[in-house]
């Protein structure tokens, strides 16, 4: 309570959360209000902005508004899935590796730094580039799949901190197995670091997508910020000057990271007692 | 006996806590008086008010801790309302050095204990070079016997008696006039606290303190170091007077029952019954009319409950009591 | 259990930290014998091996050599399962820091219905409620007022008091009491010791109290453990070892107590 408290208090948390969900709200609701299909063609192609197409049209003569709209909420649902997959994976592994310690942790920790060398991007792109149709749900999971190790190691850290505490003997002494132990007298007191790092996973979640939908590599089948930018490059809207096929997506990419990283500095100030202090 | 000058002195002091749109009255009009040359020993169970009062006097007032009234006065300087920077750059370290109560802990442990002094060196005198920075701390080291080896290790490397000493010399390595020690021997073994309670000693024969002030629970380590003893309860001093006056014929019931309750390994000891104080200190938040004490107190009457209670002069002691207990110790209370 | 039969003991006990040049030895071939219904302190500085002998006894450390035997039995035969819960049951601990032994994300009602799962009965939770209720009356501390809160809105005084609560709901045969005073006000010590001596006596328990000082050691025990370095340089009569010391870190310890009527410094 106290610590929820404190985050409200923190302006930079505040301003985060507000942002990351008035763009979430818009893009749940806005299909709720307006029947449009993105995919529709509307006009021709590339039409400047005007009083029925706000922000023009794309190079499929369809409205960029209604695109962006639909693709912020395939972005944020690909970064939401990915970062609780890779969070998933990440805790789990980071506190049996920092609990468990000795051989598990040398095995698991190995494991962790084998994943952080090779570079996760070049994963992503040899699987999504090997198969044929890729689903949204399909893309999430494999950006979630790759990105894990960096939430692991952090957990890791805690975890092994936390693992000469008294109250993890009073545990034993209880005759609590390790399980109910990791259960309750570890994951309660690494939570807000979990979820800092859950933040940062989705905003990386959001940035991966980008980048392979940009190479063309995205969901085949549904708009998302980053088709929205490959459809802008590959039919040229730099040269032609549509500026406003290729200016809303990369704004919108940029606000949602933005967003969710200004939370995660918030939440930093207060849960870390380095920077606490004064 | 002729009466040395003062170093400092502190009038009235209020410094409360802000929390949650509520105010803890942790300090609540203190005032004393630090002679040249003393070590005035502040004792009081936790809670009652010591470490923000050690906190206060060195003038740093941080949120939610906030100045509320009264003056902290260092022969002519005036710090209670002094700008925080200025009272950093020129009188926390040089005048008056503040080793709070986890100070030990604190310690980064990724840096040496020479990184650690360089930097709390420059903060003060940024023209000095690192060479004469070191070379400063190695021979203050050597003339108080600690190992020079110790400037180049770890906080880990070290116990914790060995941190709080190395702690203490580097606090006072810039000559302050006052040394403002919270519990600085608390969380350690009998061994080490009797080295610490040694070097401060060591400090104020060299002159390198001129006066202490010793917070602390154990009223035993008082009875060794302190020259002068105030206790404090619910955010006031209650008793103040001379440390053979405090240890060996408190005046204030409360003094007494801090005295009753200490266990020292001497013949009558064992499994001694001693007095259990039923209650808990008040509240800090809500403070009640008359005596703080009252709720707790066996000789309480009546009267003790009506109004606050001011100090009163017995011969050339003070304590805050209606009641206190002079025959019993056989002070002339006329005089 | 016969009044002067060994209840806890340890033949060549010796625990090693690290290897190689970072090796330390923690606690160097240790043989004691612990009575029934005796109070023993284990006294020695920081660092002096105590604690990790504290940890062997409690099962949460194993040992490098040497063995531990409980009524007779090596602590080995209760590594693991039922037979570590069985040793629990029979050995319990409390330590220095009562505030970092509470899980301090639960209530202290929360805290202690934990202690259940030692119990061979299964109980509803009203039936855990009252005994927590009860042995929260045992140690004076006021149930109504501390059962639903949370361990950081307590003193320190309540948190060791309602660790010792624990103590009476498990009831033990031995009881290992890591440090439980120095976190405390003094004024709050002696109402702990005394609660260790209610223990003795009315639950029938032996006590091991592990201290650096010599003043609470002989306040509450009958025997005196000193200890140096990892090695009992000395045990006897708590009378005997205090005014009648033989070995030098034994004296020196005693001479660290700051006492009111001797010179210390």
């Amino acid at each position: 309570m106290e610590l929820l408290r404190s985050l409200i208090k923190s302006r930079k948390f505040l301003i985060g959360t507000s942002i990351f969900l008035a763009l979430l709200l818009t893009s749940l609701i806005f299909p709720l209000v307006n029947s449009s299909d993105p995919l529709e063609m509307v006009g021709l192609l590339y039409e400047p902005p005007s009083a029925e197409h706000v922000l023009g049209t794309d190079n499929f003569g369809r409205d960029v508004l209604i695109e962006f709209i639909y693709g912020m909420k395939t972005s944020i649902f690909v970064g939401l899935v990915a970062g609780l997959i890779a969070t998933l994976i990440g805790t789990t592994i980071g506190v049996i590796a920092g609990y468990v310690g000795r051989l598990t942790d040398n095995i698991l920790n190995s494991t962790t730094n084998l994943f952080l060398v090779i570079p996760s991007f070049v994963i992503l792109i040899l699987l999504s580039s090997s198969l044929k149709s890729r689903s949204l749900l399909f893309l999430a999971i494999i950006i979630g799949i790759t990105s894990w190790p960096w939430t692991a190691r952090a957990v890791r850290a805690q975890t092994s901190s936390l693992r000469t505490r008294e109250h993890i003997n009073m545990a034993k002494l209880n005759g609590m197995n390790n399980f109910e132990i990791m259960l309750s007298e570890i994951l309660p007191y690494v939570s807000s670091y979990i979820f800092m790092a859950f933040v940062l996973q989705v905003a990386s979640g959001i940035l991966s997508e980008a980048g392979l939908s940009m190479l063309g590599l995205g969901p085949s089948d549904v708009v998302s910020l980053g088709t929205m930018l490959s459809w802008a490059l590959l039919y040229e809207a730099v040269r032609t000057g549509a500026w406003w096929a290729f200016f809303p997506p990369t704004i919108g990419i940029s606000l949602i990271t933005f967003s969710l990283l200004y939370m995660n500095t918030g939440m930093d100030e207060i849960f870390n007692p380095r920077l606490r202090g004064e | 006996m002729k009466v040395k000058k003062l170093v400092a002195e502190v009038e009235n002091l209020k410094a409360y806590y802000k929390v949650k749109g509520r105010i803890l009255k942790a300090v609540d009009g203190v005032s004393l008086g630090l002679r040249d040359g003393e070590v005035l020993g502040i004792a009081g169970e936790s809670g009652c008010g010591k470490s923000t009062l050690a906190m206060s006097l060195s003038g740093l007032f941080l949120p939610p801790l906030k100045y509320y009234g009264g003056k902290i006065k260092l022969k002519d300087i005036e710090i209670s309302k002094m700008d925080r920077k200025l009272l950093r750059k020129n009188v926390l370290g040089k005048k008056i050095s503040f080793i709070p109560q986890s100070a030990m802990n604190a310690l980064n442990p990724t840096l040496k204990i020479r990184n650690f002094v360089i930097d709390v060196l420059k903060e003060h005198e940024p023209e000095l070079s690192e060479e004469e920075i070191i070379d400063r701390v190695e021979e203050r080291f050597d003339s108080l016997s600690l190992s020079k080896r110790v400037i180049n290790s770890y906080p880990f490397e070290l116990s914790g008696g060995m941190k709080q000493r190395v702690i203490t010399v580097i606090s006072t390595l810039m000559n302050p006039e006052i040394l403002l020690a919270d519990e600085p021997t608390s969380a350690l073994d009998v061994s080490s606290q009797h080295q610490i309670i040694k070097l401060i000693k060591t400090l104020l024969e060299r002159r390198i303190v001129k006066s202490v002030v010793f917070i602390t629970h154990e009223l035993p380590l008082l009875r060794h170091i302190a020259d002068r003893i105030a206790i404090m309860y619910a955010g006031q001093i209650v008793e103040r007077g001379t440390t053979s006056q405090i240890i060996f014929s408190p005046l204030h019931p409360y003094t007494k029952m801090l005295m009753s309750s200490i266990i020292t390994p001497e013949k009558g000891m064992k499994g001694k019954e001693l007095p259990v104080v039923s209650g808990s200190p008040p509240n800090l938040y809500e403070i009640v009319a008359g005596c703080r004490f009252a709720e707790r107190c066996p000789y309480v009457t009546e009267e003790c409950k009506i109004n606050e209670i001011k100090f009163h002069k017995i011969g050339d002691r003070e304590v805050r009591c209606l009641h206190p207990l002079t025959e019993r110790n056989g002070i002339n209370a006329a005089k | 259990m016969q009044p002067n039969s060994a209840i806890l003991s340890a033949e060549g006990l010796t625990r090693i930290f690290g290897s190689g040049k970072k090796k330390v030895v923690a606690v160097d071939h240790v043989d004691f014998d612990i009575k029934f219904k005796e109070i023993v302190s284990l006294v020695g500085q920081s660092g002096s091996g105590k604690t990790t002998i504290g940890r062997m006894l409690l099962n949460l450390l194993k040992p490098s050599e040497g063995k531990i035997k409980f009524i007779g039995r090596n602590i080995k035969e209760f590594a693991k399962g039922k037979a570590r819960l069985e040793y629990w049951k029979k050995v319990q601990g409390v330590f220095q820091d009562p505030f970092s032994s509470f899980n301090q994300f639960f209530s202290i009602k929360r805290n202690l219905r934990r202690t259940f799962r030692l119990m061979e009965q299964k109980m509803s939770a009203e039936q855990k409620d009252a005994l927590i209720k009860q042995s929260l009356e045992l140690v004076n501390v006021d149930p109504d007022d501390v059962m639903d809160k949370f361990p950081f809105e307590l003193s320190g005084g309540q948190r060791q008091r309602i660790m010792l609560a624990r103590i009476f709901l498990i009831k033990p045969k031995v009881l290992i009491a890591d440090e439980p005073t120095s976190m405390i006000d003094a004024t709050l010590r002696s109402g702990i010791l005394r609660l260790l001596m209610k223990l003795r006596d009315a639950e029938e328990m032996t006590i091991l109290f592990i201290t650096h000082d010599m003043g609470l050691a002989y306040y509450v025990s009958d025997r005196i453990f000193v200890m140096h370095e990892g090695k009992i340089v000395e045990e006897g009569d708590a009378e005997e070892i205090v005014f009648h010391p033989s070995h030098p870190y034994t004296k020196k310890l005693i001479s660290d107590v700051p006492v009111l009527n001797k010179e210390w410094l």
